[in-house]
């Protein structure tokens, strides 16, 4: 049972910066799928207990995340199996981090909200590197009123 | 500290490089009293300046490559004076005057003043654009360019240039290296390495020009290319000058010091006045000036010993004692550019040049020499000893050779010195060489990484160091280094789940005795594959080998090349292989894979080394189009499993066949497509014993002979080539295909996951294979063949029908791309068929066809030779 569903409406989702990003259906258990938020590419994955998210291309050399094997915890890059902490964003083994993007459920939609877009000033459009500073600690889901 | 009154300081260091932080530690570790004061230039404190073209390839902070952090500094009482220089030098007063007005005196001054990058006087050298590759920012330069796409040329062929270029080339940028001499790295390499190394960086996409003098940077206001003596042109937006060094030498010069090419110093590391010391690129030794970093090191050791014997003389500058002298360095160049292995030592070039010692006696040089493979691998030997050593495409033991340059060995058969450095057993290797070439792991790494964490199997080392993990090529290596470290106390243990120890007979016991058919269910139970993931294919193959594939199939468990059923490429994209039995096929199918390859603009159709054609290239979400147009069955080429039967034509065509070898291949592998085994599984089927389809590198391998049939196993023609053993000699093609599959199906049983036939032949033993396959009075092999019958009626034996009726929502499509018209006629208008063991259909059409088409014979009526 996924406990980050939301009694949230999608016009307050939209006002807090989330973007739709399909249906939860179509995120198999421990399977990741890809989309699109505000241009930038994200992978998003179903663990055991919730939903979480990163960037799509895996910091070592842009390999696809979302067609990596998922754990509880972690994803591992299909190309050369850095594998990254889905919780905190660190690559195991490597100096790098990723940004981990909110993901709410709301009515079996997936919404994403990008790391550090939560405090209105959206970060720099950039490309996955592994430049990229260590994402924000993932806000909890809006408390319902 | 103050400005305007003079500091005293006992040793004081001129210089922030590498050399003058070697100087400083080598006297502090001597001394703790001597008061140390150093002055950079720089506005940093001291720089790993070899590393610098890491900073280009991996975008490293520059402040990763700092030698020491600040803390150090102070808990070392070195005062370091950042930003600043020494701007006059009075040896006789021992006092020195610094840019900011300051005032030092001193006992003992270290000139480490290093080198400046050497600039030629050519027109336009000034223009912006036109760069050295010497600091972190001449690295920002770089990389900006690169991510703009600017066309970089760098001048200069010699270590340095190279790794500049490797950087441009690595961040996707195209870069030219211009080079005023007819080979590259010509002080390093000789002929036949230069001409191996050349096409090596050309694959990774460095562009070489040589024998260019370069004339002219062509600007007017930036620079825009390059003209050469010869009056063509290139163009480029940036220009990298790595020609060469020159030393630092103006205060040492304004001073009265004796200079020449360098600072000129005896063996003590002592200057033409003895109140003055020099180490590093600046100084000049027996005529040398040294360009590398390992002389650095050993030059501060000495200049620190002679400080001290000088302070122990008090105000007398005669130095007492003698330090052991330093009498030169071996000069060792070793490219740091992936994917190039090359090793330059000493005196490389028989021929003379770059050697260190000048006196040059008899040379002899020894040379293997494989320029299919772009090996290369030189000894020099001088007088009987060995003089210099050039490895190129494969450097095993060059920390051997080079300790044997340095302490000149007597070589009396150089042959054999450069087979014995070949297998340097792992325990000889330094901390510092490089075990792993595909993630740069080093032994030092290795060691440290068994000992913190008490590792006990090659697959945890593995796991925990990246060691292994690329093509697994030292992973022999990574076990000697483990026995050596645990003194033979080796955890021999091959875990399926390494985090949780688990092995495949522990879960297997697990999974019959609780009767699970899932690997979730697995992980539920006994927490196998829920920390890293990364046994889940492991676990999924277990799972459905011990229910003979009527398991609950869960996708989240496979590789994605099984869950899109293509093999993933470096780019995301997926190749595509149909099956094409025994490598036959048909006017037809070649058609339809022509017409794919247009529609689709497949970058790439490559035919492979299974017979098989491959489609490269394909976007995922193409992958179902791509299915239905070829309407072929998938060649399961992305897959641990069996791959495909290889065969020549054998009696049907060729005058020597025995054997019907072409209608046996197909047939085969029409019995066994489909299954997952623990590792691929390759085979062949030869019509004679010239073996043209290379049976005797396969996984299994049948060859005719003159009255019968020869089956083969364990062989392997990638990694580590090995060749079959003899299994069986039969007197019938349809007794070697059942041979085949008992062994098969035994693997497929026995083998652990990723073990390939070759090591697992030689785990289990070859006369323990024969007992279980041969042995009918037994029952085993009718047990096996049972087993095999069961799981060849469930398995998929073609995957691609997924086109038609997805496993999973969006298994080809992005989360947030409209649902895509699935090809074809609607899910579960077509109930998939399992194929029986005769492999009538699934797809089996165009091979059957194409056989009656070649040879007039039907597939299933192919006589017995």
């Amino acid at each position: 049972m996924l406990d980050v569903a939301t009694p949230c409406t999608a016009d307050e989702l939209r006002e807090e910066g989330f973007v739709d990003v399909g249906a939860a259906a179509d995120v198999p258990r421990l399977e990741g799928r890809r989309a699109t938020v505000d241009g930038r590419r994200v992978a998003v994955f179903r663990l055991p207990d919730r939903f979480a998210a990163t960037d799509a291309a895996c910091p070592h050399k842009g390999g696809p995340l979302s067609d990596g094997i998922v754990a509880d915890d972690c994803v591992t890059c299909p190309l050369h199996n850095w594998r990254l902490n889905l919780r905190t964003g660190e690559v195991a083994g490597q100096d790098a981090t990723m940004p981990i993007h909110h993901v709410v459920e709301q009515g079996g939609r997936l919404w994403v909200r990008l790391a550090g877009a939560c405090d209105g000033h959206r970060e720099p459009e950039r490309a996955a590197s592994r430049a990229a500073a260590p994402g924000p600690t993932p806000v909890r889901p809006a408390a319902p009123a | 500290m103050t400005d305007t009154l003079t500091t005293h300081t006992d040793v004081l260091v001129i210089g922030g490089g590498i050399a003058g932080q070697a100087v400083c530690e080598a006297v502090r570790d001597r001394s703790a009293e001597l008061s140390i004061a150093m002055v950079c230039e720089e506005p940093r404190l001291p720089f790993d300046r070899v590393s610098l073209s890491h900073l280009l390839v991996d975008g490293k902070d520059p402040a990763e490559l700092q030698l020491r952090p600040e803390e150090w500094y102070t808990d070392q009482a070195v005062d370091a004076i950042v930003g600043d220089r020494v701007t006059a030098l009075d040896a006789d007063a021992g006092t020195a005057v610094l840019a900011s007005g300051r005032a030092l005196s001193f006992g003992r001054a270290v000139l480490c003043t290093g080198s400046a990058p050497l600039m030629p006087p050519l027109p336009g050298i000034d223009l912006p654009g036109v760069i050295p590759f010497r600091g972190p920012e001449d690295c920002q330069t770089i990389r900006r360019a690169a991510a703009e796409g600017t066309e970089v040329a760098v001048i200069g062929g010699g270590l340095l240039g190279l790794e500049a270029a490797y950087g441009v080339a690595s961040q996707g940028a195209s870069a030219t290296v211009v080079h005023l001499m007819d080979r590259l790295m010509e002080r390093q390499l000789d002929d036949p390495a230069a001409e191996l190394l050349e096409p090596a960086l050309e694959g990774l996409g460095v562009k070489v020009l040589l024998e260019r003098q370069t004339r002219l940077i062509l600007g007017p206001d930036r620079v825009r290319g390059l003209r050469f003596a010869d009056d063509t042109q290139i163009e480029c937006g940036l220009v990298v000058v790595a020609i060469g060094i020159r030393s630092r030498t103006d205060l040492a010069k304004a001073s009265g010091l004796d200079v020449e090419r360098g600072i000129v110093v005896d063996d003590r590391m002592i200057t033409s006045h003895p109140r003055v010391l020099s180490v590093g690129e600046c100084a000049q030794h027996r005529g040398h000036v040294y360009g590398i970093v390992a002389p650095i090191h050993e030059q501060a050791e000495v200049a620190a010993q002679t400080v001290l014997m000088l302070d122990a003389a008090g105000e007398d500058t005669e130095v007492l004692g003698h330090p052991a002298p330093y009498e030169g360095s071996i000069l060792s160049a070793k490219l740091k550019v992936m994917g190039v292995d090359l090793v330059s030592i000493g005196d490389a070039d028989a021929s003379g040049g770059g050697g260190a010692t000048p006196a040059m006696g008899h040379a002899t040089s020894a040379a293997v020499h494989d320029r299919e493979s772009g090996v290369y691998r030189k000894l020099v030997v001088r007088d009987g000893k060995l003089a210099g050593a050039i490895l190129m495409g494969d450097t095993r033991g060059h920390e051997l050779l080079l300790d044997g340059v340095k302490h000149a060995i007597d070589v009396p058969d150089p042959l054999a010195l450069l087979a014995e450095a070949s297998q340097a057993s792992p325990a000889d290797l330094p901390d510092t060489a490089q075990v792993c070439n595909c993630n740069g792991v080093c032994k030092g790494e290795i060691v440290k990484a068994i000992q913190e964490h008490d590792l006990g199997s090659t697959q945890e080392v593995v796991a925990k160091t990246r060691a292994g993990a690329g093509c697994g090529s030292c992973k022999p290596t990574v076990s000697e280094i483990l026995k050596v470290v645990r003194g033979g106390k080796v955890d021999e243990a091959t875990y399926l789940c390494p985090c949780r120890k688990q092995t495949r007979e522990d879960l297997a016991a697990v999974v019959r005795e609780q009767g699970i058919d899932s690997v979730s269910e697995l992980s539920k139970t006994c927490g196998a594959g829920r920390e890293c993931g990364a046994c889940k294919p492991g676990l999924a193959y277990l799972v459905s080998e011990v229910n003979h594939n009527q398991h609950r199939e869960e996708r989240h468990a496979r590789f994605i090349n099984d869950r899109v059923h293509g093999n993933i490429q470096k780019d995301g994209t997926f190749s595509v292989v149909p099956r094409m039995r025994g490598g036959v096929t048909t006017p037809s199918e070649l058609r339809r894979i022509a017409d794919v390859a247009e529609k689709f603009d497949v970058p790439c159709v490559k035919v492979t080394g299974g017979q098989r054609i491959d489609l490269l290239g394909i976007k995922k979400e193409d992958l179902p189009a791509v299915w239905e147009a070829l309407d072929m069955p998938s060649g399961y080429a992305y897959a641990k499993s069996v791959r495909t039967v290889k065969t020549c034509v054998g009696n049907q065509f060729c005058r020597f066949g025995l054997g019907d070898s072409m209608n046996a291949g197909v047939e085969l592998e029409q019995m066994i497509e489909g299954l997952y085994t623990p590792h691929k599984v390759k085979l062949a089927v030869s019509g004679c014993p010239r073996n043209c389809a290379e049976s005797l590198i396969k996984d299994i391998g049948i060859v005719a002979i003159e009255g019968g049939w020869e089956v083969s196993i364990g062989g392997a023609g990638a990694g580590t080539v090995r060749q079959t053993q003899l299994l069986a000699r039969v007197d019938t093609k349809d007794r070697a295909l059942d041979v085949a599959i008992v062994f098969l199906q035994y693997y497929r049983e026995h083998g652990e996951y990723l073990e390939r036939t070759a090591p697992f032949v030689d785990r289990v033993g070859l006369d323990t294979i024969k007992e279980a396959v041969l042995n009918e009075e037994s029952g085993e092999p009718d047990r096996l063949r049972e087993r095999f019958r069961i799981a060849k009626a469930a398995c998929d034996p073609d995957p691609w029908r997924e086109r038609r009726a997805p496993a999973v929502p969006k298994q080809f499509s992005e989360l947030d791309t409209e649902v895509t018209a699935m090809v074809g006629p609607p899910p579960g208008a077509e109930k998939p068929e399992i194929a029986s063991v005769e492999g009538e259909d699934a797809g089996g059409q165009g091979a059957r066809l194409s056989i009656q088409r070649v040879v007039g014979a039907t597939t299933r009526k192919a006589t017995d030779a």
